[in-house]
């Protein structure tokens, strides 16, 4: 995908540019662009390499497994499909403590296992389950607490205070979150109520229910 | 509360070098020789991102001098006005759903253009934090097990960063 996007934005800069007359901007903007890279991968080395050092103390010590044995009653109220001691909660703890702490390397190969294992129990295999739904979901809200990259960026760009914006982000994360649980458990409810209705129960919840669906709908 | 959150910026980073030396102390771990072995990865790892973000930023910085961005600008600031979003932020509202380094290249001109300090810089580095590559994290895993209908999740995933977006340009505006 980035081989289209990035040939594509170079190519449409340049037809832009014969149109705008900025031509003679492109080879600047490029030969900079290219050097700014550089310089702004030197100061990310500092920052980075302190970072990852800082995460790997916490990771050999145990502190993800041990944060993901914690996890455990959480994650019985977010998966409520899987039950007791699933297989699938092991690397789905671990996924999220690695994106919260910020190990995306860690992160990308449990949320694959996570995944694999739940797809074994699913009778439809083309169909996403319940709980892959809320894992992905959750996934995607943006977990990370401190996203280092960011104050180093700044830190490069001359802020007077690169790491004000670890707070604000902090407090934006954990609200999208719990959006993002919620966005699940309502969608959740809403089918569960949609598939009681098919099957012929007590006849005053079926009128109840059939208003919640026709509300979906619209 | 505005000033708690701003400590709590203060305060997260040491309060993470202390809860995670405490625990590897406990754990009897030694501590010095693995934060070596790690940093020595997350030196390898700016090393190994350094040529994406050479590419990416040249493009970048291209797109910007041919006047493109100024356009797409032009073209939304109706919109964008209308919702009180700041129209510059727009190409990386967008690229950040899709790509996480071309998304970082135009981050970086957004700081270099308008200030990490100024509103739109605090917003984008707000923004930044709290949002996900969705398109690109969707397509991963769910190939990866062969699933095509993935019942809302993309939905979910997009309201959650939409969420992020909106409270990103909130926050901000409150705080400063």
């Amino acid at each position: 995908m980035l081989n289209n996007l990035w040939g594509g934005m170079i190519l449409l800069a340049i037809v832009v540019a014969l149109f705008t007359g900025n031509i003679p901007a492109l080879t600047n903007a490029a030969i900079e662009s290219a050097r700014d890279a550089i310089t702004l991968c030197i100061t990310m080395l500092g920052i980075m390499s302190m970072w990852a050092g800082l995460m790997t103390v916490a990771e050999k010590a145990g502190l993800v497994q041990a944060l993901a044995h914690r996890a455990r009653p959480l994650l019985r109220y977010l998966f409520p499909d899987l039950g007791k001691d699933h297989p699938a909660h092991e690397p789905i703890a671990t996924n999220f403590i690695a994106n919260i702490l910020g190990l995306g390397w860690a992160a990308t190969p449990s949320g694959l296992r996570a995944m694999k294992v739940m797809q074994e129990e699913n009778p439809q295999k083309d169909t996403a389950t319940r709980s892959m739904r809320m894992f992905m979901v959750i996934n995607m809200s943006s977990l990370q607490l401190v996203t280092i990259s960011v104050v180093a960026y700044r830190m490069q760009y001359g802020s007077a205070n690169p790491s004000e914006i670890i707070g604000p982000g902090l407090i934006v994360t954990a609200i999208t979150t719990v959006i993002a649980v919620a966005f699940c458990k309502i969608l959740d409810g809403l089918e569960h109520s949609k598939e009681r209705i098919s099957a012929p129960v007590r006849e005053k919840n079926i009128r109840f229910q059939s208003a919640n669906v026709r509300g979906v709908r619209s | 509360m505005s000033q708690v959150i701003l400590f709590l910026s203060d305060l997260i980073i040491p309060l993470t070098f202390a809860g995670i030396l405490m625990y590897a102390f406990s754990k009897k771990v030694p501590v010095y020789d693995n934060f070596i072995v790690g940093a020595k990865e997350g030196f390898l790892t700016v090393f190994g991102i350094a040529p994406t973000i050479v590419g990416l930023m040249v493009a970048v910085g291209m797109l910007r001098a041919s006047g493109a961005f100024d356009m797409l600008s032009y073209l939304v600031s109706p919109l964008t006005n209308f919702l009180g979003y700041p129209t510059e932020a727009v190409p990386l509202t967008l690229m950040r759903l899709v790509s996480s380094s071309a998304s970082t290249g135009l981050l970086l001109d957004l700081f270099e253009l308008h200030g990490p300090d100024s509103f739109l810089g605090r917003f984008v580095s707000v923004m930044m934090s709290s949002t996900e590559t969705v398109f690109y994290t969707m397509s991963i895993y769910f190939m990866s097990i062969k699933i095509t209908k993935t019942r809302f999740t993309l939905a979910g995933a997009l309201l959650a960063n939409f969420a992020g977006v909106a409270l990103s340009l909130w926050i901000t505006n409150y705080l400063y």
